[in-house]
């Protein structure tokens, strides 16, 4: 009896340690993605001469945020099928949910997608665990890039700002070419002429100005016929997207910086007297004139107000007023104009900028093909087609901006290539580039919620240095 | 021979069963004694500091006391507006049956699409709430821009969710009394708060207890209500301990960190099943004595 006791025992043990052997073995070697790099890039492979149809037969995989470029590149999608014979299969996904869909994919280590839709702010988190593919040795192989892609022909500030060295705190431009720039967004204020005609009042060129012209328009149109309408919109949600924006913009253009790099040492400065008294500001000029339930407020809701009259005035990327002021897009249209917003003290208009980009996975399997992929999307052809005859606004090419027929399409909005030729050279990114930037800028963001609902912003913000300063130091 | 193995055969499906529930869970466990994260995609060993920085964060224990004034909260909250449904259903007739089927719809609907719905309803200019207490002087409620109204928006979407699911269970408690104890208060005379204080709480309350053992622990591992109505904000007023979590793993991919709060959340959930559990053990030996 006692031996079979101790059989059962002893097959338990060895149940248990074949089932724990596995595990074990899955732990030793279960840490997501490998982080071994090739010194060569798979671009090194493409010799002779240029051939579009050098993949012919292939498929390739995209993952794509639902937005009006992304509907402009899915409309001409046959011509590049036509001019390559590469198919492109794609998931589109709202942005909610589309950078954690990318980054759990990136993160796997698999290539379920070759190429996918990102921001600049993205390669700082996906750059340093080898996820992205460097194109920098692409766009160098005459092999495989087409002369007519002419890599001169971006604003250079796009084109720099994904490239990095993936050092913390070292400026952009140097480094691997992470992305390529696919469409952009310069912030700038966007404003109802309607309410601005019957209030008598200007864009205004300070910010003091526009905390004062947000507080009237709050105040008065609902009396003058806009039934409900508040001053700005800006967003407010507890998101790292709350930051970049008409924050950021202003943030800039008061000459102040979220960090301070000395000898590659990151320390936070949102603290400092001049970004508490901004930030401090800021909040008031929510607060008097901003949205109701502002701290749920994304861009979605910014724009929707503007283009439903809820909101005289909008503070953000000049695309999110663009697309209520095309005709029949919203009660507003017709009636929204562009302005480059207020200047800092020193009359700066530094802007911060978001890019959509693309950027190819560095495990794909069909780099070549998704290479072919890319060049086109960001080539002139394409990108020409999709800003006159789709919403593919901000053009990334010089001569896509230049165009006529693009000119053309503009013109009807009051101020919008003005306003683009006004802060185009001045806009770039503004925040310092760092891997945790995304926890940075959503801590910063439940920070001017905390002032906002009137906590101290001195108290508020050297805890939130105190806090990042261990993370990115 | 065969005969001698066959026991050890019939635990194979119990054995692989409980393989699938702990293989996931022992990596898990495995990963947090590490510094993984996408920064660092082959770590070091770091033992227990994972779980020592969390204990020393200022905002686990912000996160620590959310979660469980929610789960309290909406635990409480579901319980006694569940079982008061339940007590109108079972006196109620035609009505009653109609009711129950209505009642049963917040818990057919996905509880991100409910959060989304209130928020929508909640939202201060054009929701519905406001609009309807425009009349009362009440209009400009901004229900989720303070930490209070953010905190008790969150529960009343919960009450509103999972209310149903405590009055079925309580109504379906009720249904099985015996009737012989009540109709022998009846026949002494026995007021309804008497009967229901001395006979019906007592032998309904295993039920009540099933019930809150579930929502309880379900709303300390709440995610989606929160995140869809107020992303944890204003500020870290609503960030519970698996927003905290989700942050930390997924959107700042530090993974080890992020799967030390789920590891401490998991001990928090199971100590007071453990806790709740015992004390239905009791409570159903108490009804058992007032139903004999």
């Amino acid at each position: 009896m006692d031996t079979h006791v101790h059989d059962r025992r002893r097959f338990l043990a060895l149940a248990a340690g074949a089932a724990a052997a596995p595990l074990l073995t899955a732990c030793g070697s279960g840490f997501g993605g490998n982080d071994s790099k090739s010194d060569g890039s798979a671009a090194d492979d493409i010799t002779g001469s240029f051939d579009w149809k050098r993949e012919k037969g292939t498929t390739v995989k995209a993952l794509l945020n639902k937005h009006p470029y992304t509907d402009a590149l899915i409309a001409d999608l046959k011509s590049f099928t036509e001019k390559t014979g590469i198919k492109v299969e794609y998931d589109v996904f709202p942005e909610d949910n589309y950078f954690d869909k990318l980054t759990v994919d990136l993160s796997s280590g698999r290539a379920s997608y070759d190429v996918f839709m990102l921001g600049a702010y993205m390669v700082w988190q996906y750059g340093p665990p080898n996820w992205l593919e460097d194109l920098g040795p692409w766009m160098r192989n005459s092999a495989a890039t087409g002369s007519e892609w002419d890599q001169g022909d971006f604003f250079p500030n796009l084109l720099q700002a994904d490239q990095w060295s993936l050092k913390a705190g070292a400026p952009l431009g140097r480094g691997g070419q992470y992305a390529l720039p696919w469409g952009w967004e310069t912030n700038v204020v966007a404003y109802n002429t309607e309410v601005f005609t019957k209030l008598g009042v200007k864009p205004a060129e300070s910010f003091d100005e526009l905390t004062e012209l947000a507080e009237t328009i709050k105040r008065k149109a609902p009396g003058a016929g806009f039934d409900g309408m508040y001053g700005i919109a800006v967003r407010g949600s507890r998101s790292w997207a709350t930051i970049h924006p008409g924050f950021m913009t202003m943030y800039a253009r008061n000459g102040l910086k979220d960090f301070t790099v000395d000898g590659g040492k990151l320390t936070p400065a949102m603290n400092s007297p001049e970004a508490v008294a901004f930030t401090e500001d800021w909040a008031r000029m929510v607060k008097r004139g901003g949205p109701p339930s502002w701290t749920s407020y994304t861009w979605y809701q910014c724009s929707s107000d503007l283009g439903a009259k809820k909101a005289g005035m909008l503070f953000d990327a000049d695309t999110a007023a663009y697309f209520q002021a095309v005709k029949g897009a919203s009660p507003a249209s017709g009636k929204i104009a562009f302005h480059p917003g207020p200047k800092g003290p020193d009359g700066s208009l530094a802007t911060n900028m978001w890019i959509w980009s693309l950027g190819m996975n560095a495990k794909s399997k069909k780099k070549s093909a998704s290479w072919l992929f890319l060049q086109w999307a960001t080539g002139k052809e394409h990108l020409r087609k999709s800003a006159i005859t789709h919403n593919h606004i901000d053009p990334v090419r010089k001569s896509v901006a230049d165009d006529a027929a693009y000119k053309d399409k503009m013109r009807h909005l009051p101020g919008f290539l003005e306003t683009f030729e006004t802060v185009v050279d001045q806009t770039k990114i503004q925040f310092t580039p760092q891997a945790q930037f995304f926890d940075a800028t959503t801590s910063w963001a439940a920070a001017l919620q905390e002032i906002y609902g009137g906590q101290g912003a001195k108290s508020v913000l050297d805890g939130l240095a105190d806090d990042l300063a261990d993370k990115v130091g | 021979m065969r005969l001698a193995l066959r026991p050890y055969f019939l635990i194979v499906p119990a054995l692989l069963l409980t393989c699938g529930i702990l293989y996931p869970f022992g990596l898990g466990l495995y990963y947090t004694l590490f510094d993984f994260s996408a920064s660092k995609p082959q770590p070091d060993m770091v033992r227990f500091e994972n779980y020592s920085t969390v204990f020393t964060q200022e905002a686990f224990w912000n996160s620590a006391w959310v979660t469980v004034l929610y789960a309290v909260g909406a635990a409480f909250v579901e319980t006694v507006l569940g079982v008061a449904v339940a007590l109108l259903l079972h006196r109620s007739t035609l009505l009653g049956r109609v009711l129950e089927k209505i009642l049963i719809l917040p818990l057919m609907i996905a509880p991100v699409i409910a959060a989304i719905i209130w928020k929508l309803m909640l939202q201060p200019s054009v929701g519905v709430v406001n609009y309807l207490l425009r009349p009362f002087g009440l209009g400009g409620v901004q229900w989720t821009d303070t930490p209070t109204g953010a905190l008790l928006s969150s529960i009343a979407v919960d009450v509103w969710v999972y209310t149903p699911f405590v009055a079925i269970l309580a109504l379906a408690g009720l249904r099985s009394l015996p009737t012989s104890p009540f109709e022998a208060a009846a026949v002494d005379g026995a007021g309804w708060w008497y009967t229901f204080r001395r006979l019906t709480l007592p032998m309904l309350w295993p039920y009540v207890l099933v019930a809150v053992i579930f929502r309880f622990m379900d709303s300390l591992k709440v995610f989606d209500i929160i995140y869809a109505l107020t992303e944890g904000g204003p500020g870290d007023s609503t960030v519970v301990l698996q927003i905290r979590a989700y942050l930390e793993a997924i959107r700042f991919q530090r993974y080890s960190f992020g799967i030390s709060y789920t590891i401490v959340l998991w001990a928090v959930v199971y100590l007071a099943a453990m806790v709740l559990v015992k004390h239905l053990g009791k409570i159903q030996r108490k009804a058992a004595e007032v139903t004999s």
